[in-house]
């Protein structure tokens, strides 16, 4: 089958103190990850596309360090704040014309979170599509996905092409090997200068949120921690 | 007149607590705007939610019967959806924010010509220069780390809202009668262009995470079988419904319906038991809207007693069996 997985290069949330540092998005590391598992037996080609700035460069060669075989750049200003209808129009615009047979995307970007761009772009694309996978196999002429749904797993059959939005619970991404990182660096990465449409959202303003009113902590035997809880449940916040 | 149109999500034969938490604040938006509301009800029997919907304040109730909406599949609901916002024309569309809406709305913005502010915190709808109207909301983002103001002036916009964020109010005005409008909605099964092959359902979940009023979630820290069984038996007698980290479902302890946090369920009950949960920001994105945080952990340092309300410093193999005897006694 012929993959393609849109990547997306964002702020490292993992880490608690905010470093500047710009990872590849988790989501999408499991995306890249899938398509090279159901991939392994074939000699079909893996390729990755990012919309975002030059610098993101970085970020594209840790996945073809991963293995994917090309890369396209869609390269936009780095002050450029695209919003997801944005973000899909673009790539929209770029797969329009290119045939491949599943396109992957993580289910949402860690910086936004905001988990729209695969839909919309299905969408654009008027392609079957199924979000939040956790499970994937091949079948003939099609996928079966496995999709965390709110009262269990709802399994799906997809024909092709089609797009699947990938949730970090469906594999653990591999660690780039050093023979991947040196191929990575010697792939050349095909660039276009991506020309962004309009947002129809804007941010205003970015604050951190509310602090929760500092706690308690107790510490004694443990019959005396239940004592203490017990009785601030009851007295103080009232819950029981 | 304009209007907000609230959809109404329906789960095991039930309006799920988090859209009428969205009705509850459309009402009270639409009330200073002078606009209407109206709901959209997607279910093999939708008129049967309709009084209820009218309790909340909903004057016109949108109704989509077909039992293709009893489980969920995408294409139908973008379909459906697509049509009731066509005849209803509303300025703002509410919904919860669910897996099931999360599937389904990026698709729906760009068919309903739409913007979509997603997983939002607070919505409301503000003026700005003379005579136009802007949806102004408050999401959490970078895990949410951060809160991000963030703002729509499209004359169509949709708003997801996580669970918890506002009350859900029966209204207290003598109700109208409330306006059936019935929606014909044939769904040509040649056009699904995804065949839902099955549902596989959690066993043993008796409580709807997302809704409970409490909840006992495990960690790490519960090892084993017999770490789960002191959860279930805490989630037992104090009614709660049963979450957990993301280590204990991938080690098989629990199941994926359980899972709380920035990837899986958001919840935001009254009462949050963490046991033997270290707080991973992932972890902590999903819970800390909790209104009363109690932390059982063996390790002082461990990050969740930042967010709880009374941390408890210890081994919950030791202090569980003690808690469940006595909170036993009390709610016996």
């Amino acid at each position: 089958m012929k993959f393609c997985v849109c990547i997306k290069q964002v702020p490292d949330v993992q880490s608690t103190v905010q470093t500047g540092r710009m990872v590849l998005n988790a989501y999408d590391a499991s995306a890249v990850e899938e398509a090279l598992v159901i991939n392994s037996d074939s000699t079909d080609e893996i390729d990755l596309i990012l919309v975002g700035p030059a610098s993101a460069t970085e970020t594209i060669r840790k996945a073809l360090a991963m293995g994917a075989n090309n890369a396209f750049h869609l390269v936009v200003e780095e002050s450029s704040q695209l919003d997801s209808f944005a973000v899909a129009h673009l790539l929209a615009g770029f797969l329009k014309g290119r045939t491949y047979d599943v396109i992957l995307t993580g289910k949402q970007a860690q910086d936004s979170d905001a988990g729209l761009v695969g839909g919309m772009l299905a969408e654009l694309l008027k392609l079957p599509f199924a979000t939040n996978a956790v499970g994937m196999t091949a079948l003939a002429g099609g996928l079966q996905v496995k999709r965390q749904g709110d009262t269990g797993q709802e399994i799906l059959i997809l024909p092709i092409p089609c797009l699947v939005t990938c949730s970090n619970d469906m594999n653990n991404p591999r660690i780039p090997s050093l023979k991947g990182i040196m191929g990575a660096k010697r792939t050349t990465i095909a660039t276009e200068t991506g020309t962004p449409g309009n947002n129809r959202t804007q941010v205003s303003r970015v604050f951190p949120p509310a602090a929760r009113v500092p706690g308690i902590k107790l510490s004694g035997e443990p019959g005396e921690l239940v004592a203490q809880l017990l009785s601030k449940l009851q007295s103080e916040a009232g819950v029981l | 007149m304009s209007s907000i149109l609230v959809v109404l999500s329906v789960q095991d034969g039930r309006i799920k607590r988090s859209s009428l938490e969205g009705l509850s604040r459309a009402v009270f938006v639409s009330k200073k705007l002078q606009w209407d509301v109206s709901v959209a009800i997607f279910h093999g029997d939708a008129p049967s939610f309709v009084e209820e919907a009218g309790q909340y304040g909903a004057k016109t109730a949108y109704c989509v019967s077909n039992p293709i909406f009893n489980s969920h599949l995408n294409t139908p609901w973008i379909t459906g959806l697509s049509k009731v916002i066509e005849l209803a024309k509303p300025r703002l569309v509410v919904v919860a924010s669910t897996e099931s809406t999360k599937d389904i709305l990026g698709a729906v913005a760009i068919r309903s010509q739409a913007a979509v502010l997603s997983d939002v915190a607070t919505f409301d709808v503000a003026t700005f220069d003379v005579a136009g109207d802007i949806v102004v909301c408050e999401r959490p983002i970078m895990a949410a780390k951060m809160m991000a103001a963030t703002q729509s002036k499209e004359p169509l916009v949709i708003v997801s809202l996580r669970s918890g964020s506002y009350e859900a109010v029966k209204t207290t005005e003598t109700s109208a009668e409330i306006n059936i409008v019935a929606v014909p909605f044939d769904f040509d099964s040649g056009t699904l262009t995804a065949t839902l092959k099955e549902i596989v359902r959690s066993t043993g979940e008796t409580v709807d995470l997302s809704e409970a009023k409490i909840v006992v979630a495990a960690g790490r820290g519960v090892k084993d079988a017999a770490g789960k069984a002191l959860i279930d038996e805490l989630a037992s007698i104090t009614g709660a419904a049963v979450g957990a980290s993301r280590a204990v479902v991938e080690s098989g302890l629990f199941p994926a319906t359980a899972q709380i946090g920035q990837t899986g369920k958001v919840v935001s009950p009254e009462l949050y038991f963490a046991v033997g949960i270290s707080g991973a920001i992932q972890h902590v994105a999903g819970m800390s809207n909790s209104r009363v945080i109690v932390a059982i952990n063996k390790d002082a340092d461990a990050p969740i007693f930042d967010v709880a309300t009374y941390g408890l410093v210890g081994d919950c193999f030791k202090i569980l069996p003690i808690l469940n005897a006595e909170l036993k006694k009390i709610l016996s």
